[in-house]
C-alpha cells in the first residue's frame, strides 16, 4: 500500500515545532512586538530577478475577466504598509512560496518569521535574534564578522575595492567543477565563493555567525551606507548556523523614489534575462511616500531553524507535509 | 539519448560529461535567497570510477548516458579481453581490461558478475559482495591453531592474495568479501 499519504516530520517533531512557535510567539509579545496577519495574495509582485512568484487567476463569479494575483514571497511589502500606517514593532509568521525552489534546504512553500523594527538600529535587531535563538531554541551565542573580514580572513582580499578578475580568480581556483564558459556577474562571483567555499568553512566554525556590510550592489531593500573605511556598503546582514543561511536583515530602504528605481532596474534586468516583468507595488511606493518609519525588518526561515534546532538533515523533516506530498 | 534538465537531477541519473558517462550520487540545490541557482552535484565518472563534483547553472541540461547493469556469467579470457556469456540468450560481451580493472583477481568461470554496459559495451565489470574461491598456496596449517591472531598470507585461485587464519590448507574454499579483500569464513564448498 502506498506510503506517501504520511506526513514527512514524525508526531513527535510536530509536537516539538508546535511547543518552539508558541515560545517564539512568548518571547514577541515580551518584547510588545505586536503578531500581524496580511493577505497571501497580492495583485503585485516582487521584482527580484532571482526569485519567482507563483501566479494564479481571480475570476469573479459572474463575467469572463480574469486578474493575475501573485502568492505572496514573503510578507515584507504588505508589513511595511501598515508600518507606514502607524502599526509600531510587528511580526509575523508566514507561509511563502517561491517557485522553482525544491531540495533539502528549499520548498517552494514554507514558513518565514519575519520582524520589523522602528526603534532598533541594525546591530539591535541582531542582539535581538541573538536573545531569540538562545533563550528559545537553546544556541550558543551568535558571533558578527563583516563581510569584508570574511573575505579578508579567508582570500586576503579588501572585496569591496578588489577588481572583478581578484574575484573570479579566487573563485576559479577555490572551487573545482565549474562549468568551463561560466558567465557571471561580480555578485554572482562572490555568490558562488559564498555558497562553495565560505558557508563551508562556516559549518566547520560551528558558531553561529552574523555577516554584515554586504557590497553596496547587494543592498536588495536595504540602506546603503558608508563602512568606517569609508567604503559603500548594504546595511545588510545574513544570519549563518551550521552554514546554513538563516535569515536576511535589512536597515530598510525609506525612500520611495529610491525604491522605485530598484524595482525597474531589476525589472530591466528581468527583460534582459528574458524573463516576464513583474508589476511593481504600488501600494507600497505610496505608503514610502507617506512616510515609513526609520526601521530594521528580519525574514528569518522557520523550517531551516527548526531542523537545525531539532538535528534534522532536511527541512522535509520538519514539516508536516513537504512539497512531494502535497 | 534524451536530455535531463537540473529540475530532473537526482542521485542515479546516468549523464554525458566532457564525454564519460557519469552517474548522479548527489544533487543539491544551491539558492541564496535572492540570488541565482545553481546545482551541486558529486558524480561517480563510471569511466574511470572517480567521484567529482561539478556545478550546473540551473538551467542547464545534460545529455543522459545509455548505462545499464547486467549480469552475465564469466567464460574465459584471451588474454586481451574477457568474456561474458549471458545465462539466458548465450550472447557473449567481451570486455577489457580497463573494464575488468580490480575485479581481475575475483573472476571466475561460470561465476556472475555485474557488466555496466555503456552503448551495449562493457564498462566496467563489478564482483558480487562475496566470493568462495578455493587456497592454492600457503604455508602448512598449523593445527590447533584456530584463534592465532596475526595469520598469513593465502593465494587463491584467481590470484588474489588474501590473510587467512594460521590453520588454513592448499585445498580450503574459504568465502572472501570482495569489498574490503578480506576473508570472512570457511566455506563447504565452492
Amino acid at each position: 500500500m502506498e506510503n506517501n499519504w504520511r506526513p514527512t516530520a514524525d508526531i513527535d517533531t510536530l509536537k516539538k515545532r508546535a511547543q518552539f512557535l508558541a515560545d517564539v510567539r512568548v518571547f514577541f509579545a515580551q518584547h510588545n512586538v505586536l503578531e500581524v496577519e496580511t493577505p497571501i495574495l497580492s495583485a503585485a509582485a516582487p521584482t527580484a530577478p532571482y526569485l519567482t512568484s507563483f501566479v494564479t487567476d481571480y475570476q469573479p463569479l459572474s463575467g469572463s475577466s480574469k486578474q493575475h494575483y501573485y502568492l505572496q514571497t514573503s510578507p515584507e511589502f504588505a508589513m511595511k504598509r501598515l508600518l507606514a500606517a502607524g502599526s509600531g514593532s510587528i511580526y509575523q509568521i508566514a507561509h511563502v512560496f517561491r517557485n522553482g525552489e525544491q531540495g533539502r534546504l528549499h520548498s517552494p512553500e514554507f514558513t518565514m518569521l519575519e520582524w520589523y523594527r522602528p526603534e532598533l538600529s541594525l546591530h539591535q535587531l541582531m542582539d535581538e535574534i541573538n536573545a531569540l535563538l538562545q533563550q528559545v531554541f537553546g544556541f550558543a551565542p551568535i558571533i558578527r564578522l563583516s563581510y569584508r573580514g570574511v573575505f579578508e580572513f579567508l582570500f586576503k582580499f579588501n572585496v569591496l575595492t578588489c577588481s572583478d578578475d581578484d574575484i573570479i580568480a579566487c573563485a576559479k581556483e577555490r572551487i573545482g567543477g565549474l562549468p568551463p564558459e561560466l558567465d557571471l556577474d561580480r555578485d554572482g562571483w562572490l555568490a558562488l565563493l559564498m555558497s562553495h567555499v565560505i558557508e563551508p568553512k562556516l559549518a566547520d566554525l560551528n558558531m553561529p555567525l552574523f555577516i554584515y556590510d554586504f557590497p553596496a550592489s547587494q543592498a536588495q531593500l536595504a540602506k546603503v551606507i558608508q563602512d568606517n573605511a569609508g567604503n559603500d556598503v548594504a546595511a545588510r546582514f545574513e544570519l549563518y548556523i551550521d552554514g546554513i543561511e538563516l535569515a536576511n536583515g535589512y536597515d530598510e530602504v525609506l525612500d520611495a523614489n529610491e525604491l522605485q528605481r530598484r524595482f525597474e532596474s531589476d525589472n530591466q534586468q528581468r527583460k534582459t534575462l528574458g524573463l516576464d516583468q513583474m508589476p511593481m507595488d504600488g501600494h507600497l511606493l505610496a505608503a514610502m511616500s507617506s512616510g515609513l518609519p526609520s526601521c530594521t525588518g528580519v525574514a528569518l526561515g522557520i523550517d531551516r531553524l527548526m531542523m537545525l534546532a531539532m538535528n534534522k538533515i532536511q527541512i522535509a523533516d520538519v514539516q508536516s507535509f513537504s512539497f512531494e506530498r502535497v | 539519448m534524451a536530455n535531463f534538465s537540473t529540475n530532473e537531477f537526482k542521485g542515479g541519473l546516468k549523464f554525458m560529461l566532457d564525454g564519460d558517462p557519469c552517474s548522479i550520487l548527489e544533487n543539491e540545490l544551491v539558492k541564496p535567497g535572492k540570488g541565482q541557482a545553481f546545482n551541486r552535484v558529486k558524480y561517480r565518472n563510471l569511466k574511470t570510477g572517480r567521484v567529482n563534483e561539478r556545478t550546473f547553472k540551473s538551467n542547464e541540461s545534460v545529455e543522459g548516458a545509455d548505462v545499464t547493469d547486467i549480469d552475465l556469467e564469466y567464460s574465459y579470457t584471451d588474454g586481451e579481453f574477457w568474456y561474458f556469456m549471458d545465462p539466458v540468450t548465450f550472447e557473449q560481451h567481451a570486455a577489457d581490461a580497463n573494464a575488468i580493472a580490480d575485479c581481475k583477481k575475483w573472476l571466475k568461470e561460470q561465476y556472475v558478475y555485474t557488466v555496466t554496459l555503456w552503448n551495449g559495451t562493457p564498462l566496467l565489470v563489478s564482483p558480487p559482495n562475496f566470493v568462495n574461491l578455493a587456497v592454492t598456496e600457503t604455508d602448512p596449517g598449523l593445527k590447533g591453531d584456530t584463534a592465532g591472531t596475526g595469520g598469513k598470507p593465502a593465494t587463491l585461485e584467481t590470484g588474489a592474495v588474501v590473510r587467512v587464519p594460521l590453520f588454513m590448507n592448499v585445498g580450503d574454499v574459504l568465502r572472501i568479501d570482495t569489498r574490503s579483500g578480506e576473508y570472512v569464513e570457511r566455506a563447504k564448498d565452492i
